[in-house]
């Protein structure tokens, strides 16, 4: 116990004396939480459009205007043909064509004049949303005309209501799975990167060489990164809460008893593959190849759910899913801990093995 | 009671992979000794101090300190030795006096407890105490790095090349701080590659290529030296060198600094054969008998 606190004080002391450290754990999560946010969006806006009026008429028009007045397009203007509207395509400026029939206006149900539009599918985001987007708004534009023209309306508009995230605010849905990344990174990269320094310079020789146990060792550098990711997790919820406004529906309590269990686990891998490895390019691949399965798989981005079979019984070997669904889960519809019990028990059972791992791979006898 | 060695290696091997590092290495240091291991880079001494440190497992024999099994007692063997790796390996961002009470911390110790072996050291590095250890000179760094390696009090010292990339005069303080840890009675291994320093110990061990070419004191291995060393020099050096070596009668000639060393068996005639050489027009020749070195011995042994 006395020697874990002299090897914590030693910690302690190197983290502060470094140049680059405090200022990255600091200025790191702030960025990323100040910017992030605004882009990662899967909300598509300024879409490119160009027009190809066939019509000509006030109804053609209304659609024109209704296209450049909206957010999600910008209008880039009309051409007098569809050759010349897939030119601008082509040429990447455009990246939806709509073509507008002759007669768009006269809207007969027996006879109807088929708008059409065609996406650039480079960009199958963008592509996609955008047509679904114009979609709409050529929809609204016909109803509209067919209710002018007809005084009794043929069709209720359908109800959408979006549980526990009313706007259906992009940002919200990504806050937490920053959070989560800044978890994975600090909390797997700094006590990697601290042990395999001490290997590179050769210091953890004449630690070696004393009579310190690979217990208390390990320790020391797992408990500073502990303590410093949930100062971290803190700063970024409250950037979340002052400048998103998004506050935990749930309890916070269950936010960091998830949060300790991750970075016990986030931290646990990071010795364990420090130790397996001998310079720190190593350690950081090794790093990276984790952290790209875990940005990529987790259901971070995109959801578990629309993964093939085969994906999604990997992800249940990786720790950040559970961390991911109970995140999401507290914060935004304020599941309680009970609730998700078998979530936190995985978080536990995955804490447990990389820490057991990260003491034991820890061999002080070649 | 018989006193006990130190140090005890018996026909320690170890391999890297096709690589043989220490083949059969066999010797021991007495309580209170200096013992050098001298020999060239790759020659096995850090395998060799990893394996007595008990950092490394042999693949074949054993070595003991104080006793202790290197493996089998290796918690032990941890308590009582001090390690002073090759390369300077102490936290260069705390500061000397950090340094130095982290590592008695280690032990449970303290530096006041210990002030008294380290004194002779540490006082001259005092001054400096507030002083992060990266910013110390390579003397300083390396008297930092012995006091750290004492601070526990360890009966047996391991230092691995200790003065390497020292200069000159700190490398003699040096060793004399290790004769004055030596009357403190612990006992030393030290490796070095420079063969001047080799007389500073108390009996060496040459080794090359994993093995011991000869262990004695450093007089018996020069008085071992059965034939006579000349010094040979001249206005051709390298002229002289191939002229030399076509000589019969004459077992070895080879570069020595800005000179030559001659090997050449008792009755070989220093005085005859610069004559015969200037009259094949070698000019300002000059050849005079002088004592085998330890790097004789080395270069002789090394042939064999």
């Amino acid at each position: 116990m006395k020697i874990l606190l002299v090897l914590l004080d030693k910690e302690i002391r190197q983290f502060w004396r470094n140049r680059f450290l405090p200022v990255m754990t600091i200025v790191f999560p702030i960025l990323v939480m100040l910017i992030f946010p605004w882009i990662t969006t899967m909300e598509v806006r300024n879409v490119g459009v160009v027009v190809v009026d066939g019509d000509r008429s006030s109804a053609s028009r209304r659609l024109v205007s209704k296209i450049g007045a909206s957010d999600n397009f910008s209008l880039l203007g009309t051409a007098p043909d569809f050759n010349s509207a897939l030119a601008a395509l082509e040429a990447g400026e455009a990246d939806i064509i709509v073509e507008i029939p002759d007669g768009f206006g006269e809207i007969r149900a027996e006879e109807h004049r088929n708008v059409s539009i065609s996406a650039n599918g480079v960009n199958a985001v963008k592509g996609a949303l955008g047509t679904q987007y114009m979609l709409q708004t050529v929809m609204r534009t016909q109803a509209e005309l067919l209710g002018e023209k007809m005084p009794f309306s043929p069709a209720d508009d359908i109800a959408v209501l979006n549980l526990y995230n009313p706007t259906l605010e992009y940002r919200f849905y990504m806050i937490p799975a920053l959070m989560i990344i800044l978890m994975i990174m600090l909390g797997g990269f700094l006590p990697a990167l601290n042990l395999v320094i001490e290997k590179e310079k050769g210091t953890i020789e004449q630690i070696n060489v004393s009579p310190v146990g690979r217990l208390p060792f390990t320790l020391a550098k797992l408990i500073p990164f502990w303590i410093i990711v949930l100062a971290v997790l803190s700063v970024a919820m409250l950037i979340a809460r002052f400048v998103y406004g998004l506050t935990i529906a749930g309890s916070a309590g269950a936010i960091y008893s998830a949060s300790v269990l991750f970075v016990l686990a986030m931290s646990g891998l990071g010795v364990t593959v420090a130790n397996h490895s001998s310079t720190m390019q190593q350690t950081m691949f090794e790093m990276f190849f984790f952290v790209v399965i875990f940005v990529l798989m987790s259901g971070l981005i995109t959801p578990v759910e629309s993964m093939p079979e085969w994906a999604q019984w990997i992800t249940r070997l990786l720790p950040p899913r559970y961390f991911v669904d109970i995140m999401r889960a507290v914060y935004l519809k304020g599941t309680t801990v009970a609730e998700l019990w078998r979530e936190y028990l995985a978080l536990g059972g995955f804490a447990l093995l990389f820490d057991t791992l990260a003491v034991v791979a820890y061999k002080k006898q070649a | 009671m018989e006193e006990r060695n130190a140090i005890e290696v018996r026909e320690l091997t170890k391999r890297y992979g096709g690589v043989t590092a220490l083949d059969r290495v066999s010797f021991e240091v007495g309580c209170g000794e200096i013992f050098g291991l001298i020999g060239p880079d790759g020659a096995g001494k850090t395998s060799l101090f990893r394996i007595l440190t008990t950092l490394l497992a042999p693949d074949g024999g054993s070595a003991s300190v104080n006793g202790l099994d290197s493996v089998a007692d290796y918690r032990q063997i941890r308590r009582q030795v001090g390690y002073m790796p090759g390369r300077f390996s102490l936290y260069a961002d705390l500061s000397v006096e950090e340094n130095l009470s982290f590592f008695a911390a280690l032990f449970g110790t303290g530096i006041r407890e210990n002030y008294d072996l380290v004194a002779p050291i540490y006082s001259q590095i005092e001054p400096f105490r507030k002083r992060r250890a990266g910013k110390l000179s390579g003397g300083m760094k390396q008297k930092l790095a012995l006091c750290c390696a004492l601070i526990h009090r360890p009966s047996v010292l391991f230092l691995d090349e200790p003065t390497t990339g020292v200069d000159a005069l700190s490398r003699g303080e040096f060793w004399d701080m290790l004769d004055g840890l030596r009357r403190c009675g612990i006992s030393i291994l030290v490796s070095t590659p420079y063969m001047d320093e080799a007389g500073r110990c108390d009996r060496i061990a040459l080794i090359n290529e994993g093995r011991i070419l000869g262990i004695d004191t450093p007089q018996g291995l020069v008085d071992g030296f059965d034939e006579g060393v000349y010094e040979l020099s001249g206005d051709d050096m390298s002229g002289l060198l191939a002229r030399v070596r076509a000589e019969r009668g004459i077992s070895g000639c080879y570069p020595f600094g800005a000179v030559h060393h001659v090997v050449a068996a008792e009755g070989f005639d220093a005085v005859a054969f610069v004559a015969r050489i200037a009259a094949e027009g070698f000019s300002g020749v000059s050849m005079q008998c002088i004592g085998a070195g330890i790097e004789d011995v080395f270069i002789k042994k090394m042939g064999r």
